[in-house]
């Protein structure tokens, strides 16, 4: 019965082509333009992280001015100082935990037939790469004696790896970086959190750093200052030190509390060691330390854009206007079917064969339309990467669960829009027609 | 004109009748114009912030960045050489050393007070380190005051804190701080809380590194070169030379000196489209929407108009033979879909306005101003008209005798 009215249903529509035609385009532009923009929104507000988003925790301190807050109304700065960072690290209250900055160095490769070139640096403590389960490729991250002994030792991305050893296991070589010889232990498999939660300061769909080498690099080595710094007062005296000193905040922090009993303990942790700065003379603001995890986190730093979310409510308006159109094109459609209909009724179709037959009609043209709409969803992702360029390229990969949701929306928004054209066929009267 | 003869009341029967596609129709033309003027209006804002100046001679400025990595790179002596060897050469208006580049997105910026202390009204602005060939090099005209010296210039070493004794802002700050160029000339302004900096030139514009800032025309420059190992250029060409500038200096820079790489030339024209990239894609993306849609509203009403025709032939066909002109009968369809379209306008103007306070609650977008409403409608009305057009030509040219068929 099924094949039977899908056939009758695409007869149908081959009898009127510029009115189905019309009816499949308004389908699949609605669709098209709802599912690009919701994939957009859809990985931009994504999970990066769903095994652990809720035991991994970002830090604030609010350690600045007594005069402002960091952001109004009330709110800690989103980083911290090097000072804190190297505390929270040494108290290690966490069951995991890393400090960890961006910065960016000159690597010069051994092969002298390549060039020296810019690379972007994350510094951070050996747990990192435990607490964010990176998939290594070769060997592993460092270990924690590393840390404390300023080992020269670094992980390089697959892509880093690539260009610069062939993809050969490159765990025991050396890398040249910032003048200093680092050995590789190694080497992370494709790594692209989306969004990049672990540092959202300077774009929180950036592509991932192409080396990893240790906190303490930044004291060792005096690199620079990636990101966003902020400060609230001049360092106190000149140089490296005093900057390192400062009240300037440029270190991220993120600890593992795998229970909310853990996490309370760290709360309670927090709010000691800050009472504690209080008595050296720092934190003069009222207590107002925060921990979020990851998805809190990604709320609060608003990493889904205000454009993305304007043009979803606009897509899914526009889908809603290709509806109403549907609607209007199928009562017309379906009162041209008045004679069949009634002459179906008369040789004894049921009204329910009557809507069965109508709103499998409907749903055709949902198929039809979602297909389409889909291929152009293809292609509105691609128009969207070229106009968002670097930006979006992470963010335009349409996933089974965005296809399943086109082929869903569209099927629904058919059926929806064939209800009430098919529930008027229905009170067609079998003897209406039959009078000729 | 006989406009009280004509068929109003019947036209408000026969609407009647056909509630449903008539809803349809108006509801298509709400919702239509909700998002055409919304969109529109977001168009017309980004379109003006994009047509902002940033102060700069845009086509013909480029910047460059060395990175020294060589343990002996001397960063003082590297730089004194590049910008000797960047002024001499031909092509070239000027070039400076450069701590960020406007409009860039990566830049340092500082606040100011009129008074010294920790707990007073500041003001924010952006910091450009530079030397005294600054003006010429960005493009800026005095309007107080007068340049920098080259006495005037020190040098910065790395993490340095403190700051020189002089300042040039841009006329924007000036007066924001002292209400005009003159007041501010002469003026002493406090920097990281204490540290008295005196104002000796007031200049036109210069846009601060980002475009999103509320204190966009906030400038300062300070009169300092710096001794860092990785550090940036600008250089001004002269009209038409950027291109061909771009990859002499890139090859000049390049073997001058070992230790270094030379990367990142970039023009401030890809810098500008980088930064705006954004607003230029969401206007693409609205402009599509704004066509998509109003070609689905229209071709919506070209079917069902077409529908209404043809299930309506006999009833024109009567109305011709009983003395209707095709003229009546084209106004009588133009008039219908002009009702239709008139209620859509009005369920419309209240979805815009609606739409407008949720889009100004949530996402801090500029609101609405009033023409846009009669505007949109205005061009809703017109398009509904073209629309119903065709098929009321094709209503007006039923024969009379269609009156006779099948009854």
């Amino acid at each position: 019965m099924l094949s039977y009215y899908s056939q009758l249903g695409l007869r149908s529509l081959r009898r009127s082509p510029l009115l189905s035609s019309l009816m499949i385009l308004a389908i699949a532009l609605g669709i098209s333009a709802s599912v690009s923009v919701a994939t957009v929104n859809h990985l931009m507000s994504s999970n990066p992280i769903p095994h652990k988003s809720e035991q991994l925790y970002y830090v604030q301190l609010d350690s600045w001015s007594p005069f402002e807050p960091a952001r109004e109304p009330n709110e800690p700065p989103d980083q911290i100082t090097w000072t804190d960072a190297l505390n929270l690290m040494e108290a290690s209250a966490g069951l995991r935990q890393s400090a960890m900055a961006s910065s960016g160095a000159v690597l010069e490769p051994s092969d002298p037939d390549q060039n020296p070139f810019m690379v972007s640096l994350r510094l951070n403590f050996s747990d990192f790469f435990a607490l964010f389960d990176t998939p290594f490729l070769y060997g592993s991250g460092w270990q924690r004696e590393d840390d404390e002994q300023r080992a020269y030792v670094a992980v390089i991305t697959r892509a880093m790896n690539d260009r610069l050893f062939g993809g050969e296991n490159s765990v025991g070589e050396t890398i040249t970086l910032a003048g200093k010889p680092f050995r590789v232990v190694g080497v992370l498999d494709t790594w692209q959190p989306v969004p990049k939660f672990y540092d959202v300061t300077v774009g929180a769909f950036n592509t991932a750093e192409d080396v990893f080498i240790p906190f303490y690099m930044k004291q060792q080595l005096e690199l620079s200052n990636g990101g966003n710094t902020n400060c609230w007062k001049s360092p106190d005296g000149e140089g490296f030190e005093a900057f390192l000193n400062s009240e300037c905040v440029n270190y991220q922090f993120w600890v593992e509390l795998p229970t909310e009993g853990d996490k309370a303990a760290y709360i309670n942790f927090l709010n000691s060691y800050v009472e504690q700065q209080k008595q050296l003379g720092r934190f003069e603001r009222p207590l107002n330390n925060r921990l979020s995890n990851v998805m809190q986190w990604l709320e609060n730093e608003e990493v889904v854009a205000d454009d993305a979310q304007i043009m979803l409510y606009m897509a899914f308006m526009f889908l809603f206007v290709c509806l109403v159109n549907t609607v209007g094109l199928l009562l017309a459609k379906f009162a041209g079917k008045t004679p069949e209909i009634a002459l179906r009724r008369a040789v004894g179709a049921s009204r329910k064969d009557i809507f069965i037959q109508h709103m499998i009609e409907s749903a055709c043209i949902g198929i039809l339309g979602g297909l389409l709409g889909l291929l152009m969803t293809l292609g509105g992702l691609e128009a969207i990467k070229q106009l968002y360029g670097d930006y979006m390229q992470n963010l335009v990969k349409l996933d089974l669960t965005m296809i399943a949701f086109a082929i869903i929306l569209s099927l629904l928004s058919s059926l929806l829009a064939g209800l009430y054209p098919t529930w008027r066929a229905c009170a067609v009267q079998p003897a209406s027609q039959l009078k000729l | 004109m006989n406009l009280s003869r004509l068929e109003i009341g019947p036209l408000w029967r026969a609407l009647l009748r056909n509630k449903v596609g008539a809803s349809l129709i108006a509801i298509q033309v709400a919702v239509t114009m909700a998002i055409v003027i919304n969109s529109l209006a977001i168009v017309i804002q980004r379109d003006a912030m994009m047509q902002r100046d940033s102060g700069l001679d845009e086509d013909n400025t480029f910047y460059i960045t060395s990175t020294g990595y060589a343990n002996d790179f001397n960063a003082q002596v590297s730089v004194t050489d590049d910008l000797s060897r960047l002024r001499e050469m031909p092509g070239i208006v000027n070039a400076i050393q450069i701590n960020a580049i406007p409009i860039s997105g990566g830049g340092w910026s500082m606040s100011l007070a009129k008074t010294p202390g920790d707990d007073v009204e500041t003001t924010n602005t952006a910091v450009y380190m530079v030397d005294e060939n600054a003006l010429e090099t960005l493009d800026l005209s005095l309007v107080a005051g007068r340049e920098f010296t080259p006495q005037e210039i020190r040098w910065r070493q790395p993490s340095q804190p403190n700051w020189p004794s002089l300042t040039i802002i841009t006329e924007a700050l000036a007066k924001s701080m002292f209400d005009s160029a003159n007041n501010a000339l002469g003026q002493t302004v406090y920097i990281g809380d204490e540290e008295p900096m005196t104002i000796i030139g007031v200049v036109d514009q210069l846009q601060a590194p980002w475009v999103g800032w509320s204190n966009l025309e906030h400038s300062m420059l300070s009169p300092e070169n710096m001794a860092f190992t990785s550090t940036r250029y600008l250089v001004r060409t002269q009209a038409g030379q950027r291109d061909r500038m771009m990859l002499e200096v890139e090859e000049m820079l390049s073997s001058s000196q070992s230790g270094r790489i030379i990367r990142d030339t970039t023009t401030l024209t890809e810098t500008r489209d980088r930064s705006y990239q954004q607003h230029e894609a969401m206007i693409t993306l609205l402009l599509t929407v704004i066509s998509a849609l109003l070609l689905i509203t229209i071709a919506g009403i070209v079917g069902l108009a077409s529908f209404s025709v043809q299930k309506r032939q006999q009833h024109i066909g009567t109305k011709r033979a009983l003395g209707a002109t095709q003229i009546d009968i084209l106004r009588f369809f133009l008039l219908e879909n002009m009702l239709i379209s008139g209620v859509g306008i009005i369920l419309g103007t209240l979805c815009t306005v609606g739409l407008n306070i949720a889009l100004v609650q949530w996402f801090h977008v500029t609101p609405l101003a009033w023409y846009y409403i009669p505007a949109g409608a205005l061009v809703l009305i017109i398009a509904g008209q073209v629309a119903v057009l065709a098929p009321a030509k094709n209503a007006a040219s039923i024969s009379p005798a269609m009156a006779t068929r099948a009854i």
